[in-house]
């Protein structure tokens, strides 16, 4: 599935700087990544090293200054529904409904390729996938975090993308309703076959969910450190893979990229926060 | 078993006490404070205009201005029958003499007798809302363009800066010879005293409205303008769809503002410009110098007041329909 030559999303020498009040912050340099079709890829790093930064060129939200992104061999230079983004913080429009969220993609995406009562089956079809159809006519304001965040990832799938993009998406959810929407997204990944870009600082959910696990080095001029290939079979079941041999195998591969080789130098008070999370396999 | 029954009867009480004790809160604060505010205004109002004489007689008191607000009402009432009774008269006069001649044309001479107190609000409302509403109309859409784009802000930015500031009054005269110069008709829709009132009231309402509505739009979550980017939406959706919604409550506390403002500039200008409506209606009676004045500018001052807390209620109670935030509380 994974073989390095089937390329669907290519980034090539991808870098990119800032420009800040002390002259030009590059962020990124000679980032490249080759993913495949159906692909589900984790990156993963330490805060602050990139890793939004190279989401938002793929998404096309930031501009590479060096290299570039190529999907399906053409040049990624804007935003497009066909690389929809899962936002951190949900990003619903809190005026309007779950439905009417959902609808809003659907309708830009698909207008004049489907009829209206095409569009409102469709729209349902994905609030089912997330299981949000009971709360369909309730806003954001009126629904938990969770159930946000599932609307989010509705809304994304609904716009049949190409790629999937996730930024952080479970970061703010408490672990039970993260363990329950990281089984969601493996049904659904499962189902539909996206090529799926997640961004996350939990190393158990990225060993979990992912095909490849790309470790980025930190900033600045933070590139790709190691790709690390979880060949473990899906069904993924969390339970049984906790006693697997193999599962600790990769686990501790990404912490020890993570806590070893790219081992933050903090100030002392921010260290102490850092070492509180790591009991938590979190990456401050 | 009985001790919890007790126990349950004791947080049932202690429930309902609560929620009585909050029910006369709500008493307290909606009806009887505002009452006793009211009345010892009306006391210490009533005690100083008994000790204050001007040259037009004592200051009038609460009793006298509630006399004359009387007095205004009959007024009003007795000049609406006189121009009814000359309309019948004309009516009449009109078919005797078509009866008499078929071949002639009927006028109807309009009536022109004093404009009574009513007359004056009604005029003044409907100035007011004039001004306000082309002022809208251009301050909302030009705040929405300098909100989305920074060199339309660049460029605009320092001619709001410099009108923002200036007194309306200082543009009456100028929108005066304006009105008179450009404004020439035969048949004209509109009285040049209306168009100046309503202008200057216009140049005052924009600056609150197209201020806010250019923060507002500015202010918009970046989250939310990606998801515009990432769908792809046009220019036109992405300004219905997401700005307009996300700068709703921004954009009516300019209207609000913009509101109240225009209210006390109109009744201003109208003073200054001997222009119809409350303010001229408050001028006359000035200068006209009985002992009844005082008291009738006092229901003027009074009136005023009443019509510009309505106006703010009403804009309010459109926000409320408009914006999708039902909970956000309204001031
Ligand atoms: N618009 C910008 N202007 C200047 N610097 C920026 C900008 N966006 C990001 N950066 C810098 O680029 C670096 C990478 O930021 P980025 O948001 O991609 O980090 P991240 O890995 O997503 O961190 P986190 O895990 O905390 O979300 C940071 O040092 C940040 O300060
Ligand atoms: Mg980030």
């Amino acid at each position: 599935m994974n073989t390095l030559t089937d390329k669907h999303l290519e980034l090539t020498q991808v870098g990119i700087e800032f420009p800040t009040p002390k002259g030009p912050f590059c962020a990124l340099k000679e980032v490249n990544l080759k993913i495949a079709k159906g692909e589900f890829i984790s990156l993963i790093g330490h805060s602050g090293c990139g890793k939004s930064t190279v989401l938002n060129i793929v998404a096309g939200l930031h501009q590479a200054t060096q290299g570039g992104v190529l999907l399906d061999n053409k040049e990624v230079n804007q935003p497009g529904p066909e690389r929809a983004v899962v936002f951190q913080n949900h990003s619903l429009l809190p005026w309007l409904t779950a439905y009417q969220n959902v609808e809003l993609a659907v309708k830009q995406v698909f207008q004049g390729k489907m009829n209206k009562a095409e569009m409102k089956d469709w729209i349902n079809h994905n609030l089912e996938l997330v299981h949000m159809t009971h709360a369909a006519d309730k806003r954001p304001d009126e629904i938990s975090g969770g159930m946000k965040q599932r609307v989010g990832i509705a809304r994304a799938l609904a716009m049949q993308p190409k790629i999937l993009l996730m930024d952080e998406p479970f970061g703010a959810l408490d672990a039970l309703t993260r363990a329950h929407l990281q089984d969601s997204l493996m049904e659904i990944h499962a189902d539909l076959g996206n090529t799926v870009i997640m961004i996350t600082h939990d190393v158990d959910e990225a060993v979990l969910l992912s095909d490849r696990i790309v470790m980025m080095t930190n900033g600045p001029s933070a590139t790709v450190g190691e790709i690390l290939n979880v060949d473990l079979a899906r069904p993924r079941d969390r339970l049984a893979l906790a006693d697997q041999p193999e599962y600790n195998h990769y686990r501790h591969q990404v912490l020890k990229f993570l806590y070893e080789k790219q081992r933050k130098i903090e100030p002392v008070s921010a260290k102490k926060k850092s070492q509180l999370k790591s009991g938590d396999n979190q990456v401050a | 078993m009985l001790k919890t029954a007790n126990l349950s009867k004791v947080t049932v009480l202690e429930i309902k006490t609560a929620v009585n004790t909050d029910f006369a809160k709500k008493i307290n604060n909606l009806l009887l404070l505002p009452l006793i505010g009211l009345a010892v205004f009306m006391f210490l109002w009533h005690v100083a205009a008994k000790n204050i004489d001007t040259s037009l007689g004592q200051f009038p008191g609460p009793a006298q201005v509630l006399e004359q607000a009387h007095t205004l009402v009959d007024a009003h009432f007795v000049e609406r029958e006189k121009a009814d009774a000359f309309y019948l008269r004309q009516e009449e006069r009109n078919a005797a003499r078509l009866a008499q001649d078929p071949t002639y044309e009927a006028k109807i001479r309009p009536y022109t007798g004093k404009p009574t107190f009513f007359d004056q609000i009604w005029t003044s409302l409907y100035t007011v809302m004039v001004g306000f509403i082309i002022a809208s109309l251009i301050a909302v859409p030009l705040g929405i363009l300098c909100g989305l784009s920074q060199p339309a802000y660049a460029a605009i930015n320092p001619l709001i800066q410099l009108f923002k500031p200036v007194s309306p009054l200082a543009w009456l005269p100028l929108v005066t010879m304006v009105v008179s110069a450009l404004y020439v008709s035969d048949d004209p829709l509109f009285s040049k005293s209306f168009l100046t009132s309503a202008f200057t009231v216009s140049l005052c309402c924009l600056w609150p409205t197209l201020v806010n509505t250019a923060v507002g739009v500015s202010g918009i979550n970046q989250d939310l303008l990606n998801v515009s980017k990432v769908l792809t939406l046009s220019k036109w959706s992405h300004i219905r769809k997401i700005v307009l919604p996300s700068s709703i409550p921004m954009i009516f506390t300019g209207l609000r503002l913009s509101l109240g403002i225009g209210w006390m500039v109109l009744i201003a200008a109208e003073m200054l410009a001997q222009n119809p409506g409350l303010g001229k209606f408050v001028w006359d009676e000035f200068q006209n110098g009985s002992s009844d004045s005082l008291a009738r500018i006092m229901v003027a001052v009074l009136v005023i007041g009443m019509i510009g807390f309505i106006l703010d209620r009403l804009m309010l109670t459109i926000q409320g329909y408009v914006s999708w935030d039902k909970s956000a509380v309204l001031r």
